[in-house]
Formats: C-alpha cells, structure tokens, sequence
C-alpha cells in the first residue's frame, strides 16, 4: 500500500456556525464519531489564537480571534465537502435529516444567457473557459468568507494551484455582457487590479507580485508566455488576468446580488467540476434555491457550450456486486436507501436484482461502479461488516537475496561487529571527494531536486555511512566494530531504468591501531560462513590492489573463484580526516550477491516481461455511459 | 579514623575477592577470644583502641567473620563523638599556636616582623595578647619588638585536646568542647561502631574460606573440606564482548517472520530507482497529483528517464487515464508518456506490487497469491522529529477470486493480534488506487484514543484490468511504516536518534529482543 497516509485536504471551521447549521446540537465526542463513520477526520479543536500562539509565540498571538475552529480532514477527492455548506449538507444526508438537493440549470427570467466568447489567442496558453451566474443570491459575513475560502481551496487542489484552473467571481452587475475571453501582450493589458488604487499594465503587475507572498507562487503559469490571458466585458472593463488577479471593478462585495464566474483552464473537465462545484454549494442562497442561472461559451470555431453542465449520470449495478465486494449480504431496496444517504439517489429498477444510482453533479469522485460500491459500505458502516478469514493458500516464500542477508547478519553480529542503519541518500561528497574518489568513477544516480546537499545521490558504497557512524560514536569505548548488509544504487543501461540495487557487506574496525588483521578474520569468517574455502581458482584470496581510498600498500581486492567482490585494507590517513576521524581504522566492502547460489526458493525478481505472450480479452467496445 | 557511613558499606563482591588481605587474620582471632571472656559482648571501637589498630582493621574482621556465617552477631550503633581536626592533632602534637609564639620568644624579646614569618605567628600572637602572655613595644628602636609578660604558661587548648585524644573527652565541659570546636580544632562526628556477640555457631577457630573453585581442588577432591566464600549476587557481572543487531533491523525481522507465519510470500524490492509509470501510471495515480510534484518525490537528472516499457499495457494504461474503459469514466485528460518515462525515487514499494501483480496477470491461468515487502521508499519532504527523507514500507498483498472488504478487515485483524494489537476500527479514507480505502485504528490503552497504525485498501479494477488479471479478481492490500512501531517499542521520540549515522550506538548495544506481541 502505497502513501501511508490517506490524501486529505484541512479544512477549518467555526464551531458555532457548523452547530447552528446542523439544527441540532452534536457533542464534539458524537461529531467525531459521525465524521469517522463519514471518512473524515475531526483532527482537532483550535482556535485562531491558539494556532499563533503554538507556532509563533504568545506574543504574537494576543489580539488574534478565540472563536472555536473544527480542523477537519476531508478525503481529497471530495470536492463537495470542503465548505461549509457542502460538509453540512452531506451529514445531514447522510444522518437521514434532509433530502439531497436537486441542482437545476435554469435560463434567464427574461433576455439571452450571458455569453463568454473565446478568441483564437488563448488556444496557446490556457484555451479554456466555462461560466455561470448566481441569481439573486443575498450574502452574509459568514457565507461571502466562505465563498472566498471555497475557491481557494479548489485552487489549491483540484485546480493544482491555478495551473489547471482558475476561477474568478465578478458583481454581474458592475459589468456588461457579452464578454471575450482573449490574450495580449502584457504590455497591452492595463487595469486597476483587485484591492490597488491605481491601473497596471500586466509586465508592471508581475513585477509588482514578485514579491506578494500569495500571488508569486502563480506567476510561473504564464510569467514566460507571449501573451497572457486575459477577460473583457463589452465595454472593455478587465474582469481578469487569470490565472493571476482580477479587476477592482467587478469585485463582489457583501451587497453583490448577481454573480457572474468565469474559470479558465489547461484542462476542462477539471474546470466543468470547479465550476459545478462552486455553484452548487452557494446556490444554496440564491432566492430560487439550487438554481444556476446558464451562461453560454463560444469557442473560436463557432461551437457554443452552455454551462453549467450539473449532469446528472446514471449507472446501473446489481446488488449482488456490492454484497460480494463488500462482504455483507443486504436487499436491494436496503442497498438502494443506503446509497441515498450518501447523495447518490437509488431505487431498485425491478429488474432482477439491479438498481439505479443517480450520481449529483456535486461527486465527480464517482467514476467507477467500485466508488458506489465503496459509498454502500460507508453506509452501511465499515465497522459493522463482519472480518471474515479468505482462504486463499499459499505458500510463503522469502526472497532469497534477503534469506542470505537475514543469515548473515545474525553471524556477522556474533561475530562481535553491531549493526549500523545509514541513509541511502547521500551528498556527492560522502561517495566522492571524501572517499578519494572522482565522482564520474562511481556510477552514481543523480537526484534533479534535492532540498539538501544530503539528497544529491543515492550511495554507491556503504562505507561513508558507517564512517559518519563512527565520527557519530567518537566517544564510546574502543575499539568500534560495525557492519551493515544494504543496498547501493548503480547506474545499470541494461535494466528498464537504466539502474539497478547491490546488495553490499561492509565492515569497519576503528581503533589506536589499524587492526587489518581483524577486518581480515572477518573476511575468512564470513567465507567460512559462505562456504568457499580459501585458496585461488575454486576458493577464496586476497591479492594486493591500489585504491585512494586505502593506504597505499594496504589494500587488496577479493576474489571469489577467481572473480572480484570486493575490498580491504587500512584507509587513508586522508579518507580518515575527511570524516572528521582520528585513530586508524580498516574497512571491508564486497557484494554478496555472487554468493545467492541455487536456492529452492521461487526465483523472483522485479523484471517484467516486455512482449506480452498471453492474449487477453479486453473489453472492445471501451467508451464508459457518456454524460449526458 | 575510620567513619562508617552507609554509602561506605563495602560490597561484599569486594569483599570475596580482597577478603584474605582485608580481614587481618591476627585481629580475627583475638576478636574472637575477647568475646569469647567477655560476658556480655565487645566494642569493635573500644577494641581497635586497646590494640592500637585502625578501627576499620577490626570491621574488616567482623564483617569476614559475618561473611562466613552464624558465628559471631553484629549491631551497628551509631554514638557521637568528639574528634581532633587535622590542625587539633597537630596542636596536640606540638602544643597551641599561642603557646609556640610564646616558646619561640627569648627573654631579648623578637621583632615583630620576625615573629610573623612563623607558621603559628599571625594567630599565635592575637591568642598570646589577649591571654596577656605577651607584650608589643611599637616604639621601640628597629622596629615593634615583643617580649614575654609573664614567665610560665599553661598551655590548656593543647592539654583539652590531648584528653579528647586519649578518649576522656567526657572531663570536658561543653563549653570548653564548644570553644575548641570554634577553633575547628575538634569536630563532633557521628560514629557507627559494632557490638560484637556470640552467634549461633560461635567459635574461636575460623577455617580458612576458599574464593574460587579451582582444578586442582576438583581433581584433588579437596574442594569437599574447603569451605567458600559467598557470592555477591547483587553485583553486576562482567559485560559479554559481543556485537548487536540493529534494533530496527529487529523489527524488521519480526515483520517478515509474522508474514512468512501467514504464508506471504516476499517480493524482490532491491530496485529503489522506478520510473513514474511503474510508481504512479500503472497505479491508475493521475500525472497531475501532488504526490508527483517536484515538492513531494525525488526525480533524477540521470538516469532521468525510463525508456523500456511493455507497450501493449502502456497503451491500455495510457486510456484509461484519458478516456476511461473498463466501467471508468477515466480521468479525461492528455496523458503524457514523458511524465510516465521521468525516473524517481521510488515513493512506496505498491512500485513493486505493481509490476509483480502485472507479472501475474502474464501467467497462462490466475494462481493466488500472498506477498509482503518491507523496504525503503523515499520522499521530498520536510524533515522532522518524526519523518526522514526514507523510510521503511511494510506491505501486504492478497489476490484471488472474489476476496471482500470483510476479507480486507480479516487479514488485518489477523496480522495486527500477531503485533499484540487486537482492538482495530476502520474509517473511510480515500487513495487514488484503492476503493474502498480504509484506514487503520488501533485503540491506544495509554493515550486513551484511537491511534492510526496504517492504511489499506481493495485496488481499483482501473489499475487491475489493464494489466490482464481476471474482472473477478480482487487484490486486498495494506501498509505501514517500519520506524513508526518501533520508535513505539523502544520509546524512541526522535527518529534521527533511531535511524542514520547519528544514531546513539549505546542505544544499539542496549536494545532488548524483540518480541511485538509483548
């Protein structure tokens, strides 16, 4: 199982406002119950205050707000869950307190839809653009932040921080359709920006939010492009520059009645889920509530969307397949209810054993039978499915390359060496320059985006760990005798990734005098171990070598029936120095994968064949029940 | 003399091995004589003093007789006494400061300036003035000149201390004891002396004990007549030379033998570098996921790209990211073989369960299989007390026909009681491979809450069907950190102290075996 935590997305809430909403009263000991069962976290209860005060100091916190926040851990694909208004609604849907909305596109009351005509320039930097308005939608304090925080946080997610999409919300009634989506020169766009007292041309805004601690992280989207994307309405009012600001004009306020959203974006299905996501939650307000006034797009080539798509998608499953998945056995009528509870409206179609799911607009996380089956089993309660015991047998198996090294660390420590642990990521240095070694000689993996000179390269030895060890351990008792069996990274053209994992033995013995004669015992110990007996040809020897690492007329190289594994001698005074070292010290390093030999164990390794033999049947007809 | 005080109590270890020369074999015996005379019992101080011995001479003999057995009975009592000071028994010796100025005057009188080179003059002359033994002639020619003022002195502080000395400072009054003591001539000091009795199996001849069996006496047979000493067994013994597996290594051999007992089979994860499409691709991980970003995985610059895939699966993937198939709607967007060719750090080892459920799904008929790893896995992240840039995966995978999500909470259940932990919820979690997902709970006796202890999940047909296996095949599979239990176990808090070249190696030498289950 891969990442070993969960994709989550926090959200903070205030205690008061949740509660009022719930109509209800919820302990915090039941809320957080209720989350665990919904697949959400209560991770904390905070406030403002409290936040400050932990990361920066009282000092800094006096003055900072006390009400009580809900820090909640939302599962990343549940877009429909990160405000407010969408949380409250899914909980109580899910209690059986309220039935889930229906979220209805409507035209306007009277005259055309507004309209969002797309040019030809923005095809080479962000080519597309959906649109919708809120109707009459009255705002409070609470609902316009959580308005303002709904789309940050989908631009933090989803949105991949603006890349993908950008949204912007606009006071329809400050600005006049139809409206024209295009692209300039950043010399040619001048507008008074959002929250700034005068007009900018773009080239002047990006060097003005070079320093703003939110807004530079986007400059990169189009910061190098020709022409930056840009909004107008039909008298020329800049609306935005996504993905970076809007204007000052069209800016909603408290009083705003009629909005008008506009996302931009590099890939539209995101942008058709933002904006679905952002008018189903407020629409909530509008005076015609769950209603989203239509606004059409017209695309270069003539082709007009209307938007927003608020699709409503049917699937058909039986419930035999959520009761074997799941492991429960429940009727098709209580199938059908418990699917509804999680917003997905079912009945059962009287046919057989099927039902019909209806997935909202609202979960765009539903893409496959198996998340419907996966929202039955949430329902139903994960933990009220009885944990059975499959009977699947097999026979276990060790990987035979850690059979060996398990054997041989058990012998190496009785052989009165301790085991050392140490990072397979090192700086070029440790595996270089320190070693006496050229890095070009190494055969190095190479890390493009390392925070730290410790993250360069992956070791190529584990020699410099078990050093660093030692400078580590500079005040225990003498003599230090360390091993560790681990693995290296080589760079390797005949694997698929053009590398490839040693797995290496190295000792090293530290103490007043260089005790080669130790490090030598180990090695015929270890032989012994391994079963090659010494002598040239069939056996085991060491022979004279030179290597920087080693003082010169101490080293010698292994051979294991007549091929090299390895090395030891005493090291070099300057290897010695380099590792902030001072008393002597000898070292063996050898691969030990030569010595796998025959094992009755399945041979198993990570290659996978690159021409398929088998011919399997995949489905032909591939395209999935479409959106309507 | 020799102050017994309770942190003094020689240990009897010491005892054994330096007995023979310690316990004086003459004063053992006339120990043992007196109390045999003696009606009631003997002082152990009054007798060092009437043998003119060290008082520590006569512990030293009752503690070897007390080490031989019930032959004498000793009860510590503790009296005060008054005792010379270093600078009392030199005034005892060579009389009082006052008393030596005025022995070191002559009838012509010293000058004062002579008088202060002494050793005793500063302190000598201020005691002899007031005393009025003396007298100070500041006019006279060459200097201040002192002279007697009287003929005969008695020298009292010198003549007090010798009565303490002699063991009669009860003539003293408490004054006069006080005023010697403000000198800090005498010091009042607690003394522990013993009251020696007959014991049980009192005698007055002692045999000689033996320290140590030796070869001779077992081939002699002499050992029969011998008589030993005991041991100390509240001493510690002598530290074995040995080497030390490394306490994660530890757990980690733990792991793989509670695998191995539930017959998992373990995967060859020796390949740390994997390119994207075997890490994230091939897992059904869409290319524009965070955890694909510069900021969470460590890309290489070279090898920087992978350049050998099996392309008829390639392509399957490659659809069902952008198009869908196989029931999915897919994820509808351009996907890139350039982001699935970047080589990586592998991120998890579900790298390797990846391309090995792959290698099944190539078999001419399904088997079912079992596997587990435990390896490293690397991640661009800030580093804390509690994360490191690597860490150990621990992974389980079963795949067969019609396996559940109560087949999932099973296995689980049955590998966390061989961890000792048998109270587990399961909560709704959401990754991008699996579904259901679940995350693992443990109730936490100490901390009173439900910890997490690891995650796991059903794997998403988007990532099984296109590699071949069969559509009524489910593959269950769960993970967890290798460091995260046993930091728990060893109680280590932070993680550099455990894993690294920082780690504290007498950490190492000191950690027990371990047993997960106790």
């Amino acid at each position: 199982m891969g990442s070993l935590c969960a994709d989550v997305i926090v959200l903070s809430i205030q205690a008061k406002v949740l509660q009022t909403l719930q109509h209800g009263h919820c302990a915090d000991v039941e809320f957080d119950e209720l989350c665990f069962e919904f697949g959400l976290e209560l991770d904390e209860i905070t406030s403002e205050k409290e936040i400050i005060s932990r990361e920066q100091g009282d000092s800094k916190a006096s003055g900072a707000s006390d009400v009580i926040l809900y820090k909640i851990d939302v599962p990343a694909n549940r877009y429909d869950l990160l405000c407010l208004e969408g949380l409250v609604r899914g909980l109580q849907v899910f209690r059986n307190k309220l039935e889930a909305p229906r979220y209805r596109r409507v035209s306007p009351v009277s005259g055309g839809p507004q309209r969002l005509i797309i040019t030809p320039e923005p095809s080479s930097v962000r080519p597309h653009a959906v649109a919708a308005v809120l109707r009459n939608i009255t705002f409070t304090q609470e609902r316009y932040d959580s308005f303002i925080e709904l789309q940050e946080k989908l631009h933090q997610n989803i949105c991949r921080k603006r890349s993908l999409v950008a949204i912007g919300t606009h006071d329809l009634d400050t600005i006049s359709g139809p409206f024209t989506y295009t692209a300039k020169a950043p010399g040619d766009i001048c507008f008074k920006p959002l929250n700034q007292s005068q007009e900018y041309t773009a080239s002047q805004l990006m060097s003005l939010y070079k320093t703003d601690s939110h807004l530079r992280h986007y400059l990169h989207i189009i910061e190098d492009k020709p022409v930056y994307p840009v909004i107008y309405d039909s008298n020329g009012v800049v609306l935005s520059m996504p993905p970076i600001i809007n204007g000052d004009h069209s800016k909603i306020t408290l009083k705003t009645k009629n909005v008008f959203i506009e996302c931009t974006a590099t890939d539209v299905t995101k942008a058709r889920i933002v904006l679905d996501m952002m008018v189903t939650m407020f629409s909530e307000y509008c005076s015609q509530p769950f209603t989203v006034e239509e606004a059409e797009v017209v695309y270069p080539d003539g082709k007009t969307c209307t938007y927003p798509e608020l699709a409503y998608r049917k699937e058909k499953l039986s419930s035999a397949f959520i009761n074997q998945k799941v492991g429960i056995n429940e009727s098709t009528e209580k199938l059908a209810q418990l699917l509804t509870r999680m917003c997905l409206r079912s009945q059962p179609t009287g046919v057989g054993d099927e039902i019909e799911v209806e997935i909202p607009p609202t979960r765009s996380d539903v893409i496959h039978a198996c998340d419907i089956m996966e929202d039955a089993a949430m329902a139903y309660g994960f933990n009220n499915i009885t944990r059975t015991t499959p009977r699947t047998y097999t026979v276990a198996n060790q990987f035979p390359l850690n059979k060996l090294t398990e054997l041989l660390r058990q012998d190496l420590a009785a052989a009165g060496f301790t085991e050392a642990l140490n990072f397979a990521l090192c700086s070029q240095d440790d595996i270089a320059d320190k070693l006496g070694k050229k890095i070009s000689e190494t055969k190095a993996v190479h890390i493009s985006n390392p925070k730290t000179a410790e993250f360069q390269v992956a070791r190529t030895t584990l020699l410099a760990g078990l050093l660093k060890t030692i400078a580590a351990n500079r005040k225990m008792p003498l003599p230090l005798k360390l091993f560790e069996i681990s693995d290296v990274v080589l760079q390797d053209p005949t694997k698929d990734v053009g590398a490839r994992n040693s797995r290496r033995f190295c000792a090293v013995y530290y103490n007043r005098s260089p005790g080669f004669e130790v490090i030598h015992g180990l090695l015929d110990r270890t032989m012994q171990l391994l079963e090659v007996k010494p002598g040239r040809g069939e056996g085991y020897h060491i022979q004279a070598s030179d290597d920087s690492t080693f003082f010169p007329g101490r080293c010698a190289e292994i051979f294991v029936h007549g091929k090299s594994v390895g090395r030891l001698g005493v090291l070099h005074p300057d290897v010695i120095n380099r590792f902030e070292l001072t008393l002597p010290c000898s070292a063996l390093e050898m691969d030990i994968e030569p010595f796998l030999g025959h094992t009755a164990e399945t041979l198993l390794t990570h290659d996978v064949p690159m021409q398929e033999v088998i011919t399997h049947k995949f489905p032909t007809s591939q395209a999935p029940p479409s959106r309507p | 003399m020799w102050v017994f005080m309770e942190a003094d109590v020689t240990s009897a270890l010491f005892f054994v091995t330096q007995g023979s020369s310690m316990a004086d074999t003459g004063v053992v015996e006339t120990l043992l004589q007196r109390i045999e005379k003696a009606d009631d019992g003997v002082d152990s101080l009054q007798l060092a003093t009437s043998l003119g011995v060290d008082h520590q001479t006569v512990v030293g003999a009752v503690k070897s007789l007390q080490a031989v057995g019930d032959i004498i009975s000793a009860d510590l009592r503790s009296s005060k006494r008054w005792e010379l000071t270093e600078e009392g028994t030199e005034t005892a010796e060579h009389g009082s400061h006052e008393a030596r100025v005025f022995g070191s005057i002559p009838l012509e009188g010293l000058a004062q300036s002579e008088l202060m080179k002494l050793s005793f003059g500063k302190i000598g002359f201020s005691k002899a003035m007031s005393n009025k033994w003396i007298r100070l002639d500041k006019g006279h020619e060459g200097g201040p000149r002192i002279f007697r003022s009287v003929e005969n002195i008695e020298d009292q502080v010198r003549e007090r201390l010798l009565l303490v000395q002699t063991g009669s400072s009860s003539e003293l009054e408490e004054k006069e004891k006080n005023e010697l003591k403000k000198r800090k001539l005498l010091s009042e000091v607690t003394v522990k002396t013993y009251w020696i009795t007959r014991g049980d199996s009192f005698s007055t001849t002692v045999t000689k004990q033996e320290t140590e069996l030796s070869a001779e006496m077992i081939a002699s047979g002499s050992w029969k007549e011998k008589k030993f000493k005991p041991y100390n067994f509240e001493a510690l013994g002598v530290a074995p030379e040995c080497g030390h597996l490394h306490p994660l290594m530890k757990v980690r051999t733990q792991f793989r033998q509670i695998f191995l007992e539930m017959g998992f089979t373990e995967m060859p994860t020796n390949n740390f570098i994997e390119s994207s499409f075997w890490n994230f691709d091939s897992l059904f991980q869409p290319q524009q996921h965070p955890a694909r970003d510069q900021h969470d995985t460590f890309f290489l610059s070279d090898p920087a790209l992978s350049h050998e895939f099996p392309q008829d699966y390639l392509e399957r993937v490659k659809k069902v990211h952008s198009e869908g198939g196989y029931g999915s709607q897919g994820y509808k967007y351009d996907w890139k073989v350039e982001e699935a060719q970047k080589n990586i750090l592998r991120t998890h080892t579900t790298a390797v369960s990846a391309r090995m459920l792959y290698k099944l799904a190539q078999q001419e008929k399904f088997t079912p299989v079992k596997y587990f790893s435990i390896d490293r896995v690397f991640r661009n992240e800030t580093l804390d007390a509690t994360h490191l840039a690597e860490f150990h995966q621990i992974e389980g995978v079963v795949a067969d026909y019609g396996l559940t999500l109560g087949d999932l909470m099973g296995v689980l259940h049955q590998f966390f009681t061989k961890l000792g932990i048998t109270k587990l919820r399961f909560k709704p979690a959401f990754n991008p491979y699996t579904e259901p997902s679940m995350e693992v709970f443990s109730y936490h006796e100490g901390l009173k809450k439900w910890v997490e202890v690891g995650n796991s999940g059903v794997f998403r047909p988007e990532m099984l069907l296109p590699m071949g296996l069969p559509e009524d095949v489910s593959v269950i599979a769960w993970g967890l950190s290798l460091e995260r239990p046993t930091m728990i176990k060893y109680g280590i808090n932070n993680i550099r102290e455990l894993v690294g070249h920082k780690v504290n190696l007498q950490m190492v030498y000191d950690s027990p075996i371990c047993r997960l289950d106790s």
